[in-house]
């Protein structure tokens, strides 16, 4: 029919990683049902004030069913689609960090008895949870925070606690926001890796893909049936729609060296000009990972907890020593959250910290674009 | 692509937490002077008080429950860990409140962290100790270190600055020190009635220093920042590299294990790469304004 359908004639079908089967729209809700009797909380993507956030789910009507996001610089905004999709949308304010990496979370216990301070671990047993609706982002930046937070020499315990206890259901994005350059960062839109189970969700059901024993236990206890040629095509054709409605470009190359040769470069003051250190691109970033810690103690001070919870480079106080800051300026603030994200990372952790999913551009409340950044200081460059 | 090259770690296991303190109990406060003491730590526990070793220039993490958590270095003898000698200067919330405790009252102790002064450096060569203040204490592990080995070292000489003759730290040693080998020079920037030492910033020391071989002389500096940028650059003046001169950092931590964000500057997360560099490695990062 078309000229695109001709080019994913079988032969050129990319090979699909892992084993497929088709789950018709109305065995969808059986899913629901599978996970939660496999002992499963189930969250995903449900509106609320206005955005798609990750929530705790309980069924199907919890999902953003026949909606879709709007994003530009500085906006997100919902429509009504003119279908009836599940995962119609990109990605919103929340990401999966606030639940392998709480927001807020007790790490010790200090209790003051007779014979002085006794201290023990904060009694912690995070539930079971099922991941639903995950983006190749996503997927990305989890396993940006798995090598943060468990792949050095010192492992966070409570978010290898959480990470152990997860099932997750990947979904491919069918198609991409104005603010989406996953392709820049060879992250997305196809989900390949790191989920137990992958969806691709087409006008009258799922292609459903296992690629773990936990996501195949899930799969063989639902109503599936063979993939037909057809389904096969039209999943990859809105796969396909996603990939080429991607338009935000950022050149990454050699772009360690090039942000930290340039960390005196005249950008860094411009766009200070109209930063307003809010915080808010920090706290959207599904990698972002930066916290601090507070105690909490009772009126007689013998029993004190502390915890941990998110901070900003943003926030003044985060570089506070001996009596001052030390990046008291936005400009400083900026171009610490920026050339970490997008050079130091590497050096610290072999990866960019960024999986390029947008939600800093579409959150900053003045629209500030991290690739614009990028590329007015490349431009400069020799 | 990011590979899956943690999978083995979210999968082991599950890892101990790291945010449980020791339970230490002050055996012992020494005042140095104002507004300086050392506290004489001890762990309750049998087991983490065997297994406790630390190398020179490593900090722990003092935690005042209800108070908060700070980082500082022990500048004790290594190989005496049975007594962990920690010399704080009051600085503000937590380093305030340790002043209203007293010998028997206990603490939380999370350590030791962070790299450590390169004493194999140190062996057949000058070694030159340049700090100011409260930079002192850090160096003194190494200090018991090279003295008790001093047959190992060349001439090893420690320069010395303060503020004024009252706030020099670890007097009560100097003799000591100096009767096992090592030089000492004091300088200070206000002088009183009776000091008849040296006045002027430590580099001047620095720069009049004789008896050293600048192509077999390592340096570790321990100050504010801008100190150890003139100590290094008259450093150079004098014949060393970068490659010669250790020097240690800080900024503010949360979590000394690189998990918090709070100490970076560049790629360097100064609480588990650092607090020690070798001046090379960090000299560019020093140099910007606001890193
Ligand atoms: C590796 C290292 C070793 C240190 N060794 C010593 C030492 O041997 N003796 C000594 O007196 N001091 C040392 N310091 C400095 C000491 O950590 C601070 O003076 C202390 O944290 C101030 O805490 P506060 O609560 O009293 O002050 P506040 O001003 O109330 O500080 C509040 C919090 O900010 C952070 N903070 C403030 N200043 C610093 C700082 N300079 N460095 C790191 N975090 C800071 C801490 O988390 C502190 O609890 C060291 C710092 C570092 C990084
Ligand atoms: S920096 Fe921005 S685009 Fe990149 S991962 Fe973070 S929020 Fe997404
Ligand atoms: S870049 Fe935008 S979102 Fe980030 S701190 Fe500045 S104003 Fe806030």
């Amino acid at each position: 029919m078309t000229l695109k359908e001709e080019n994913h004639s079988e032969e050129n079908l990319p090979a699909t990683p892992h084993h497929e089967v088709f789950v018709a729209i109305d065995g969808f809700a059986l899913l629901f049902d599978v996970l939660k009797s496999s002992g499963f909380q189930i969250v995903g993507p449900t509106i609320d004030q206005d955005a798609i956030v990750y929530d705790q789910i309980d069924s199907v009507d919890d999902l953003p069913k026949g909606w879709t996001d709007v994003q530009k610089p500085g906006l997100y905004r919902l429509n009504q689609r003119n279908d009836d999709k599940l995962f119609g949308y990109n990605v919103g304010p929340h990401s999966w960090k606030k639940y392998l990496f709480p927001p807020n979370v007790a790490l010790s216990i200090g209790k003051k008895n007779e014979d002085g301070w006794e201290f023990q671990e904060a009694p912690d047993d995070p539930p079971k949870l099922a991941f639903l609706g995950v983006r190749a982002c996503e997927l990305a930046a989890i396993r940006i925070q798995d090598r943060v937070f468990v792949g050095g020499d010192y492992v966070d315990s409570t978010y290898q606690k959480r990470r152990q206890r997860i099932l997750i259901i990947a979904v491919n994005c069918t198609q991409a926001a104005e603010t989406c350059f996953c392709t820049s960062m060879d992250t997305g839109p196809r989900c390949t890796d790191g989920f137990d189970l992958a969806l691709t969700e087409l006008d009258d059901g799922f292609l459903v893909e296992a690629s773990t024993p936990e996501g195949k236990a899930i799969v063989d206890q639902l109503i599936t049936l063979e993939v037909t040629r057809k389904q096969q095509q039209s999943a990859e054709l809105a796969r396909q729609n996603a990939v080429d409605q991607i338009k935000k470009r950022m050149d990454t190359t050699e772009i360690r060296d090039l942000l930290m040769s340039n960390l005196e470069h005249a950008r860094w003051d411009e766009v200070a000009s109209r930063c307003l250190s809010c915080t808010n691109c920090t706290m959207v970033c599904p990698t972002c990972f930066c916290s601090s810690v507070e105690e909490v103690s009772d009126l007689a001070g013998e029993n004190v907890e502390r915890r941990r919870q998110w901070d900003s480079c943003f926030n003044l106080e985060f570089s506070y020593m001996n009596g001052g800051v030390v990046r008291d300026s936005t400009r400083s603030r900026y171009r610490q959250w920026m050339t970490h994200k997008l050079a130091t990372w590497i050096d610290q952790f072999g990866t960019s910290g960024c999986v390029g999913c947008g939600r800093c551009i579409s959150w900053c409340p003045v629209g500030i674009d991290l690739t614009e950044e990028v590329a007015a200081i490349r431009k400069d460059a020799p | 692509m990011i590979s899956n090259a943690s999978k083995m770690a979210t999968d082991s296991p599950r890892s101990p937490s790291l945010w449980v303190p020791k339970t230490v109990v002050i055996r012992k406060i020494t005042p140095e002077v104002e507004n300086v003491a050392t506290y004489h730590l001890a762990f309750t526990d049998a087991d983490a008080a065997a297994s406790y070793r630390f190398k020179p220039g490593q900090f722990n993490m003092l935690y005042m429950p209800g108070v908060g958590e700070s980082a500082i270095s022990i500048s004790g003898d290594p190989e005496s860990p049975e007594l962990l000698d920690h010399t704080i200067r009051v600085a503000g919330n937590v380093t305030r409140g340790l002043t209203q405790l007293k010998p028997g009252d206990t603490l939380g102790l999370r350590g030791p962290f962070g790299s450590s002064w390169p004493m194999g450096q140190c062996v057949g060569r000058d070694v030159l100790l340049v700090t100011g203040g409260i930079g002192l204490p850090p160096l003194r592990p190494a200090i018991y270190q090279l003295l008790k080995r001093r047959q190992d070292f060349g001439n090893l000489h420690l320069l010395y600055g303060a503020r004024s003759p009252d706030v020099l730290l670890h007097q009560n040693e100097f003799d000591d020190w100096k009767r096992s080998g090592l030089t000492i020079q004091k300088t200070v920037d206000r002088s009183v009635f009776g000091w008849k030492g040296n006045v002027g910033v430590v580099t001047l020391l620095l720069e009049r220093l004789h008896s050293f071989d600048p192509s077999n002389t390592v340096l570790f500096c321990c100050g504010p920042e801008v100190m150890m940028r003139f100590v290094a650059r008259t450093a150079f003046d004098r014949g060393l590299t970068a490659e010669q001169i250790w020097v240690s950092t800080e900024r503010n931590m949360q979590c000394a294990v690189g998990l918090c964000g709070h100490c970076q500057l560049g790629p360097q997360f100064i609480c588990k790469d650092g607090p020690v560099f070798r001046y090379d490695q960090i000299a560019p990062l020093l140099t910007v304004e606001g890193l």
